[in-house]
């Protein structure tokens, strides 16, 4: 490398560009935050069933088996177009029970299918979780999944 | 070994190889799984098995990096470090919120987001070890000789400990929890901990290959410059499906793809090093895992990552098999790789004693690289499938990974081979005393009272 860039010269780059961007992602972070609240997700009510289904599904780690809006563990369906996929998503009571029959029919012990544990849910769990994944059905996730297999 | 602090590296690398048996065993346990689903389904499912396997990894890694901080920053610094004792009290805190997750996730007690299972007590007990070690180096560093290394090295960790806070926020909204999520997880591997990267290789190689201060310290400034410049917008590669806006796409298309190059110029680095440098240093294991980490750590996060980073083609492939190839070759080339290289310097020097067992050592590299190298392949494969059956025809989920058995199975029997390494590496590092194989062409073996054996004592020439 030549002479014009010197090492004091590289370190001060790093310094002031490193301080540059972390200024514009801080400035977008913000945008971002007040987008989700005010918009992509501002369709469906963070209710406090919202809410308790939120810490239902993580009580369990479901997020070791599933993916939630494509993040998670890749062993178990998609769950965040789960609702959609049942034809459920604007119906909370059918919701609740589709969801409740499925939890209660676990785990499956097919020889040679992949398992779901049995979780022993009180039935405002699962209107809960069921609550969650209506509210996280209806984000707008800039139309992905791409279809319904999720 | 200049120093005698330096002794407390020893410490953190074993508890780290520990750890990394763990994790390799737990991998294969959960690809084992994923052939027999039925498998223990009841006593101990998928999910937590998979939490064992990588939060294991994550700790040793930190582990690692902590151990590898206290043996280069003495050097560095010219001096003792500031207090051996908060550095073993540090570890202890770490070993046993360690232990106390690993037992409480077997129980079922746990939180619930990716790789943040950690119960609360343990989350906390991370943060205090990390203060204790910034304040522990930082006092080092302050007193001692300061150079780019240490520097960065600093930065680095202190930035990493700062991301740390925001495990502790999560928010009932899921969209701001799974964006404020990233800031740990994807500014932890595509930021701070490349700095991390950059200047335990750059130490590495001053000490291997004997190239000009000067000239190593430059290289790591652009190269740590590179890595942030690209990697703190890059963050937007996540941001594209998870309710944020649609600028993320492009700023998250562009600067990631931005991300190779930093990966690219740390396998530069070290080959232009390794050609410069007149040194013959008698660690050919040491140079051997220094030049892997940088070259697979290119493959895994610059090709692999650059594979699924534009949000066209991210769009089918997001949360496929593909994205578990890419994660399993970009952790293993750039971070364990890196640590396994460290440990692999340092031990000679700690045990006092020539750098035995190489041949095993170099042994286990090609069988963990192998293995590695195959399972991505084999991942890359199914994935493939899958983002064609799921995403562009639409198949259900369930039906198209029966039909992946094949590469599943193949994946163990890849496992299987990193395991075996993973044991071999640990044996060779710890239990011989000799040099297993005598050599029979080429230079002899070098004696206890060699010139080179004493180079290799005391760090290098
Ligand atoms: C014995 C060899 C290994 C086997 C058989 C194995 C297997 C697995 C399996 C089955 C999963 C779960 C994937 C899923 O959710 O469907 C996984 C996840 C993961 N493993 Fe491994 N693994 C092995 C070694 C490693 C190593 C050496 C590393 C680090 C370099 C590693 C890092 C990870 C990471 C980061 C994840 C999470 C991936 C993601 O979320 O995309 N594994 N592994
Ligand atoms: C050593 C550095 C890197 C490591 C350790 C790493 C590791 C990982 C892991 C574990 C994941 C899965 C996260 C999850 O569970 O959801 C992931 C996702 C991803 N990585 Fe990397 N990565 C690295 C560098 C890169 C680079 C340089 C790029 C781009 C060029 C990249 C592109 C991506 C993308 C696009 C995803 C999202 C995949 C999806 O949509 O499912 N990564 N990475
Ligand atoms: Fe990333």
């Amino acid at each position: 490398m030549s002479e014009f860039l010197t090492k004091s010269r590289a370190r001060n780059i790093f310094y002031g560009g490193s301080l540059f961007f972390i200024g514009i992602f801080a400035v977008l972070s913000i945008d971002s935050h007040l987008y989700v609240v005010n918009e992509s997700t501002s369709k469906a009510e963070l209710t406090d069933e919202v809410v308790l289904g939120k810490h239902v599904w993580e009580k369990h780690a479901c997020i070791n088996c599933h993916t939630l809006h494509g993040e998670g563990a890749y062993f178990a369906p998609e769950v965040g177009n789960v609702m959609t996929r049942w034809g459920v998503l604007d119906d909370p009571d059918d919701a609740a029970e589709t969801l409740g029959s499925w939890m209660e029919a676990q785990p499956s012990r097919i020889e040679g299918r992949r398992q779901m544990p049995f979780f022993d849910l009180t039935k405002e769990e699962v209107r809960g979780l069921s609550e969650f994944l209506r509210w996280a059905d209806k984000t707008n996730t800039q139309d992905w999944p791409p279809n319904d297999a999720g | 070994m200049k120093y005698s602090s330096q002794k407390v590296a020893y410490a953190y690398f074993v508890a780290a190889l520990g750890l990394f048996a763990i994790q390799v065993l737990g991998g294969l346990l959960a690809g084992w799984i994923y052939v027999a689903p039925n498998f223990l389904s009841e006593l101990l499912p998928f999910n937590i098995v998979r939490m064992l396997h990588t939060n294991a990894l994550i700790v040793w890694l930190l582990l690692g990096f902590f151990g590898a901080a206290y043996f280069i920053i003495p050097e560095e610094s010219e001096r003792e470090i500031h207090s051996v004792k908060l550095a073993y009290i540090q570890l202890i805190i770490l070993v046993v919120g360690t232990l106390g997750a690993v037992v409480s996730y077997i129980m079922g007690i746990h939180e619930g987001r990716e790789f943040l299972e950690q119960p609360l007590w343990v989350k906390v007990g991370i943060l205090v070890a990390a203060l204790i070690f910034l304040f522990n180096i930082s006092m080092t560093v302050l007193k001692g000789r300061k150079t780019a290394i240490t520097n960065i090295l600093v930065i680095g960790l202190w930035a990493l400990s700062l991301l740390w806070l925001f495990a502790f926020y999560n928010p009932d909204n899921l969209s701001l929890d799974k964006m404020y999520w990233w800031y740990v997880v994807h500014l932890w591997v595509e930021g701070t901990w490349e700095l991390v990267m950059a200047s335990i290789l750059g130490f590495l190689m001053l000490k291997l290959t004997g190239v000009d201060r000067e000239v190593i310290e430059k290289w790591l400034y652009i190269i740590v410059a590179t890595a942030l410049f690209s990697g703190i917008l890059g963050t937007g590669h996540h941001y594209y499906w998870i309710g944020l806006p649609g600028y993320w796409q492009w700023i998250g298309s562009v600067f990631s793809t931005l991300e190779v190059i930093p990966f690219f110029l740390m396998m530069t680095f070290s080959f232009v090093m390794v050609w410069k440098g007149r040194k013959n240093h008698p660690n050919k294991a040491a140079l051997l895992w220094s030049l892997g980490s940088a070259t697979v750590a290119f493959f895994g996060a610059g090709v692999w990552g650059f594979l699924h980073t534009l949000h066209g083609v991210n769009f089918y492939s997001h949360g496929t098999q593909i994205t578990a190839a890419h994660g399993h070759l970009a952790f293993f080339g750039a971070y364990v790789a890196l640590n396994l290289a460290v440990f692999t310097y340092a031990m000679p020097m700690l045990k006092g004693r020539n750098p035995y067992n190489q041949v095993l050592n170099m042994g286990s590299f090609w069988l963990m690289t192998g293995g590695m190298s195959f399972m991505t392949f084999v991942l890359t494969f199914a994935g493939t499938i899958q983002t064609h059956m799921q995403r562009v025809v639409g198949e259900d989920f369930m039906s198209v990974q029966d039909q992946l058995t094949v590469f599943y199975i193949m994946r163990f029997g890849a496992g299987a081979a990193v395991v075996i390494g993973a044991l071999l590496f640990i044996y060779s590092l710890l239990v011989p005393r000799k040099e297993l194989f005598t050599e029979t062409s080429g230079s002899k073996p070098v004696t206890g009272s060699s010139p080179e054996a004493q180079a290799v004592l005391e760090g290098g020439r």
